[in-house]
């Protein structure tokens, strides 16, 4: 092969290098979405409305349930993780003898399955789980506080949502810990030296400087949110109907390809939708680092 | 006002200072036991004596026995473990082997529309996996994937790639591109640059990425639980066939599911945060 010849292949390497990565992303993204499309609206070669009159009208179907229950869950869930890991992060940010160790145990429920936590929190919860058998032997309760079963909805919802802190405020707090770590300790000792108390620094130099990894730590978890499976089919199965738990039983139990497929269009389109706001500011975010 | 400030903030009496620790202990430590608590109790439960668990007065019980996670694996946890370690290593090859080249070529190059590409991976990472499962049953059926280890492992690859991009880029980034030219002066091939001087160096840091790749696979259970019947992940088989046992089987199989991603994150520790941090940014 003759020099110039190498040279130019040269420029084509980082896209060969690339291009298998890409392809397998997109074909595997593209084509669902496209067969969800058809395995919805198409039924023997014709368009058909079958599937999206029993999702909206059927008694059997849980779809407005379960998108209240699934937007219901993200609104009461994610104020509270932000607000812990906010703390947390800025207490987390101070150095003291340990820190390494406590920072290792705060994200340790991250690495294990929402399957895993939902059964964790029921052992807990359970008649005579943990909490009950505490506060009973404390004499703070005489009978156990029941939380699961359809009758204590109520108590199931609850239980949902403290697993859901439990396990996915470390997200949170990854995000956010990372975004202090990036706010030079030169900025804040500057605010020291011209007087600034601990509640000022946090206010004028902190806050405004961690704002896009809040942003983004906000919309990560929001995009989780409607997702959420594992912990809702453990501890209350469809008595509190979630978007993608509907999907798994449409499609496992009921064999409703069709219902199904629109249940992950559904959570597709509202992702994206999301996604596209994220990606937005991230692009800002990304060119005014020049890179 | 701000002099005052000066002289509050800048040197607070040992008092002060001795408070503000007392203070700071205290919430860490309630934010440690929040987190462990809940881990320490489900791995007492796993194990604990039947009548123990049923007696109103014992808390922490006493008595142990193995009977919960034997009578676990013999109900099928024990192909179901094989299945989701099957599926995790194949998973962790593929991916390595479709997003380790584009990592470092996001690493090592510069080209026209590095950027858009980047932004097109960081954007395929937002798209929620899970909506592939459905329609992809249809497309396994007909070419005979439906209900096996490889499908399952092939739709993981599709959730753990653009990570296993975006993490390798951020490794091969780390290593000073020096070491690279300096081997291309003393007469290596591009490729042995790769193999001889880059790869080495990023070893640690892809193993750790690899770990992180297996606790994806491992812990997701919507795709696994839509695309399989009989060869069942784990979670997926907990998912359906433990949620109708026993509350011990229950107990058991949460600290199954748990124990290999504490046992990996463990190992990995040192890059966790970083990796964390680079997934979800």
């Amino acid at each position: 092969m003759s020099k110039p010849n190498k040279l130019i292949l040269e420029r084509y390497v980082p896209y060969i290098l690339i291009a298998p990565a890409l392809a397998y992303l997109l074909f595997f993204i593209g084509y669902p979405l496209a067969q969800a499309i058809v395995l919805a609206f198409i039924k023997e070669g014709g368009f058909t409305l079958e599937n999206i009159n029993y999702l909206l009208y059927s008694p059997s179907s849980k779809f407005f349930e379960a998108l209240y229950f699934t937007l219901l869950l993200a609104l009461v869930v994610i104020p509270i993780q932000v607000a812990i890991a906010l703390g947390l992060a800025t207490l987390l940010n101070i150095k003291f003898r340990g820190r390494n160790a406590a920072l290792y145990i705060i994200i340790l429920p991250l690495t294990i399955s929402d399957v895993a936590a939902g059964l964790i929190w029921y052992t807990l919860l359970s008649p005579n789980g943990f909490f009950n058998k505490l506060l009973m032997n404390l004499g703070v309760i005489s009978e156990p506080i029941y939380f699961f079963g359809y009758q204590y909805r109520h108590m199931e919802f609850l239980a949902i949502v403290l697993t859901e802190i439990w396990r996915a405020t470390a997200i949170v707090f990854v995000i956010l810990f990372a975004g202090l770590q990036l706010v030079s300790g030169e900025l804040i000792e500057a605010a020291e030296v011209f007087g600034a108390n601990a509640w000022q620094r946090l206010k004028y130099i902190i806050f405004p400087l961690l704002k896009p990894s809040l942003q983004a730590a906000l919309i990560i978890r929001t995009l989780f949110a409607f997702q959420v499976f594992g912990v809702v089919w453990t501890l209350a199965g469809r008595d509190i109907p979630v978007l993608a738990g509907e999907a798994y039983y449409e499609q496992v139990e009921l064999r409703h390809t069709g219902v199904a497929a629109i249940y992950a269009l559904v959570i597709a389109a509202m992702s994206v939708a999301l996604g596209y706001l994220y990606i937005k500011m991230f692009r800002a975010k990304y060119l005014e680092a020049g890179t | 006002m701000m002099g005052v400030g000066l002289s509050m903030e800048a040197r607070p009496s040992p008092v002060k200072y001795l408070l503000l620790r007392v203070l700071i202990y205290a919430l860490v430590s309630i934010a440690v036991l929040w987190v462990l608590t809940p881990f320490a109790i489900s791995i007492m439960y796993a194990f604990v004596d039947p009548k123990q668990y049923y007696s109103k007065s014992v808390i922490i019980p006493a008595l142990y026995t193995l009977d919960h996670v034997r009578k676990l694996l013999a109900l099928g946890a024990y192909s179901a473990i094989i299945n989701s370690v099957i599926v995790a290593v194949l998973t962790i090859v593929f991916s390595f082997a479709l997003g380790l080249p584009a990592g470092y070529a996001f690493a090592r190059y510069t080209f026209r529309g590095k950027d858009s590409l980047k932004l097109l991976i960081i954007s395929l990472r937002m798209f929620p996996i899970i909506v592939i499962a459905v329609p992809l049953v249809t497309l396994y059926i007909r070419i005979g994937l439906s209900d096996s280890p490889l499908g399952v492992a092939l739709a993981h690859t599709a959730m753990a790639l653009p990570f296993v991009v975006l993490i390798t880029s951020s490794i091969f980034a780390g290593i000073p591109k020096d070491l690279e030219e300096a081997g291309l002066i003393f007469g290596l091939s591009r490729a042995g640059v790769f193999l001889r001087i880059t790869m080495p160096l990023a070893l640690p840091g892809l193993a750790a990425a690899a770990i992180f790749t297996f606790i994806m696979s491992w812990n997701e259970v919507f795709i696994a639980s839509v695309l399989t019947l009989t060869n069942r992940t784990l979670p997926a088989f907990i998912l359906t066939s433990a949620m109708a046992a026993t509350d011990f089987i229950k107990f058991a199989a949460s600290f199954i599911m748990v124990l290999p991603a504490m046992i990996f994150v463990f190992i990995a520790r040192k890059y966790l945060i970083t990796m964390w941090g680079i997934t979800l940014r």
